[in-house]
């Protein structure tokens, strides 16, 4: 069990700091969108995936990685992006729709790009699967170190892109890991009227790679199963496929009524929140006192918080950089 | 440059560019189908396992979603892949990774990301393979931004535009056309066998060539339909009908000047191309024309192409549907007597 006092903080800083960008960003978004919601309307206009609930996943596995290490998200990426640490301003200016954004505003929220820590992010479902497995296949190439990690959802376990390119990962011994984030939801669809197994890392064995399935959302078990699978990549050894059981404490978007959740299903999710828990967790086996949790979350709201005033008060691009970089 | 030239097929000058390519830069490597120790099935990449192997030159499973987007993750890190997925008509498996990946990623990334990267496949019919390996595409790729789009109708150009592909920094779509490039198990358009020097050279995108000059029509053509409109203009000359035959080389971009320059010449236009008619490059390159100045036309501007049909199997229906030079010539013909 980890036990390293300076992870720990990162990992509760970290997951704290996604979750209170997170509700900022959700405030800033249901600007102009009442009393009717309109999802074109407002500072932040679009679709918006969040990710509360689903910090641990980020957590646990970026607490390993380098900047050298790639990692693609998916359509849910804020807390994954936090943790492989994009820089915060430029990426909330990006979703903005800002000049200083990432991409100047071309991209939003699901298209974020920082090459300077080696993160993307896609909008469509298990097509960040391919890219991941190919900077894997150039750090091979060049002999460099780093790895590549490809988060999807459970439902991106039913894609081709996801087959393929396990099996293309694992037959070239590829310094990649796949993790699936299991909040049980594709959109309405339950994982269960979609996916042929219950859990998804027994397909693992089809590729004849190690699969592990982590319960209860909990960012030092992730922790844990990362390690093993980041040192099997590092090591020359190949593949792996992790499951991690997360909660989705959100609609998919923005605007989803989340009619198709059984009753009290969200109840007993907000019951067992992970930032809550692990705070519980950090208080009780003495690794932080109060003050000390106090001190990592004022500072962390005063980093989200001047990303968010960096984000508002930045320059709109000009109407016509939209003809630009569409080539290199 | 030495004056060495030897006359290549298209399939060995791309095999000997992509050769001198990887010398010149351990970054660009090969991956796609059975391209390793068969070399390709249409012969682009022989010999390139023996000289390189397999790291470089890497056969792949038949998962084109899986290996073009891994290409697309390779570019995006500095390697510069080349990829070959066989017929055009397979991309409907994996266009995901081609164009919401590969040409958007750098305009997602506001240009911090290029994708460097080059995707060769063959194209084009006429010999009864009907209608899942035979088609053109050639406007559906052009159509989608950020790609480069380019067809070489003779060897010489084929091995400098693969040139310019590799070291640009941008996804090429480089494809090549059956009936041109040289197999064992197809026939081929001898004029697409040329003088190719041995050096790397560059032949650049968006330079049309005018492959044959002349003052009554213009014949725009690329691939295959250039050495159509090339046999239908010697035709035309028995005729007393001088025609200037264009070469397109490469669609995006796309050498609007050179067509403009010619059709006020000319005042006639015919544009030639075996991929499907409607919403394709022959009505992009005469709306180009017509839009920039209407009244350099003497006669309403004409196109061949294929008609919007899948394309049938069997010979008669195949040939009738396919443009030729006689249909070239027919229509020239008419153009020039005002019909």
């Amino acid at each position: 069990m980890l036990s390293d006092v300076n992870t720990l903080q990162w990992l509760y800083g970290s997951m704290f700091k996604s979750r209170y960008y997170e509700e900022c960003m959700e405030k800033a978004y249901l600007e102009g969108k009442q009393p009717v919601f309109n999802m074109a309307n407002g500072p932040v206009p679009g679709e918006m995936h969040l990710s509360n609930g689903q910090e641990p996943c980020a957590v646990g596995v970026c607490a390993h990685l380098n900047a050298d290490d790639a990692v693609f998200a998916t359509h849910r990426p804020h807390h994954i992006a936090i943790a492989k640490g994009v820089n915060l301003k430029a990426m909330t200016a990006e979703i903005f729709g800002k000049k200083s954004g990432l991409s100047g505003g071309r991209g939003g929220h699901m298209h974020l790009f920082d090459p300077t820590v080696n993160f993307a992010c896609s909008g469509i479902i298990a097509e960040g699967m391919g890219p991941a497995a190919g900077v894997a296949l150039a750090r091979k190439l060049r002999n460099e170190p780093g790895i590549a990690v490809a988060f999807i959802g459970e439902g991106a376990a039913n894609q081709g892109a996801f087959h393929e390119t396990m099996n293309l990962a694992a037959v070239w011994k590829l310094p990649f890991v796949c993790i699936i984030e299991d909040n049980a939801w594709g959109i309405s669809v339950s994982k269960t009227d979609a996916t042929s197994v219950p859990r998804n890392d027994v397909r693992a064995a089809s590729y004849g790679i190690p699969g592990e399935y982590i319960e209860g959302n909990d960012p030092l078990a992730i922790y844990d199963a990362a390690e093993r699978a980041i040192k099997r990549a590092r090591s020359g050894q190949g593949p792996s496929l992790i499951e991690i059981e997360t909660y989705r404490l959100a609609g998919h978007f923005m605007g989803d009524t989340e009619a198709y959740r059984p009753e009290g299903e969200k109840d007993e999710l907000f019951s067992k929140d992970p930032i809550p828990k692990f705070r519980k967790h950090l208080l009780e086996s003495g690794t932080l006192d109060e003050t000390g949790l106090k001190k990592i979350e004022e500072a962390m709201y005063k980093e989200v918080d001047d990303a968010f005033e960096f984000a508002r008060s930045a320059a709109e691009p000009e109407p016509i950089e939209a003809l630009e970089k569409v080539f290199a | 440059m030495s004056t060495v030239k030897r006359k290549l097929t298209i399939a060995k000058a791309i095999s000997e560019s992509i050769s001198l390519e990887m010398e010149a830069d351990e970054n660009v490597f090969v991956m796609g189908e059975d391209i390793a120790k068969l070399g390709g099935v249409f012969g682009t990449t022989t010999g390139l396992l023996d000289k390189f192997g397999p790291e470089r030159v890497r056969d792949t499973p038949i998962s084109e979603t899986a290996f073009i987007g891994a290409a697309v993750g390779a570019a995006a890190v500095g390697m510069r892949p080349i990829v070959e997925l066989m017929f055009v008509d397979f991309f409907g498996v994996c266009m995901d990774a081609i164009y919401n990946l590969a040409a958007k990623n750098c305009y997602f990334s506001g240009g911090n990301q290029p994708i460097p990267m080059v995707l060769m496949t063959s194209v084009g019919g006429g010999y009864g393979d009907a209608g899942q390996h035979s088609q053109c595409l050639y406007g559906t790729f052009a159509h989608l931004p950020g790609m480069k789009v380019v067809i070489p109708s003779n060897a010489y150009d084929a091995k400098g535009l693969m040139h310019t592909a590799v070291v640009d920094n941008n996804p090429v779509i480089f494809m090549l056309h059956k009936n041109l490039q040289g197999m064992g198990w197809l026939g081929t358009e001898k004029k697409s066998i040329v003088d190719v020097p041995k050096e790397i050279y560059g032949v650049p995108f968006g330079k049309a060539a005018i492959v044959r000059k002349g003052k009554d029509i213009t014949l725009v053509g690329l691939g295959v339909t250039v050495h159509m409109a090339l046999d239908a203009a010697n035709k035309l000359e028995k005729e007393g009908v001088d025609a200037e035959v264009i070469d397109l080389r490469s669609l995006v971009p796309l050498d609007r000047e050179t067509i403009f320059n010619s059709v006020s010449k000319t005042g006639r236009l015919l544009v030639i191309d075996d991929d499907y008619i409607s919403y394709g490059v022959t009505g992009e390159i005469i709306s180009s024309v017509a839009e920039q100045d209407s009244s350099v036309f003497k006669t309403s501007p004409q196109r061949i192409a294929y008609p919007d049909i899948p394309i049938p199997f069997t010979r008669p229906m195949e040939q009738f549907a396919l443009p030729n030079k006689d249909k070239i010539f027919n229509t020239a013909k008419e153009m020039m007597e005002g019909k």
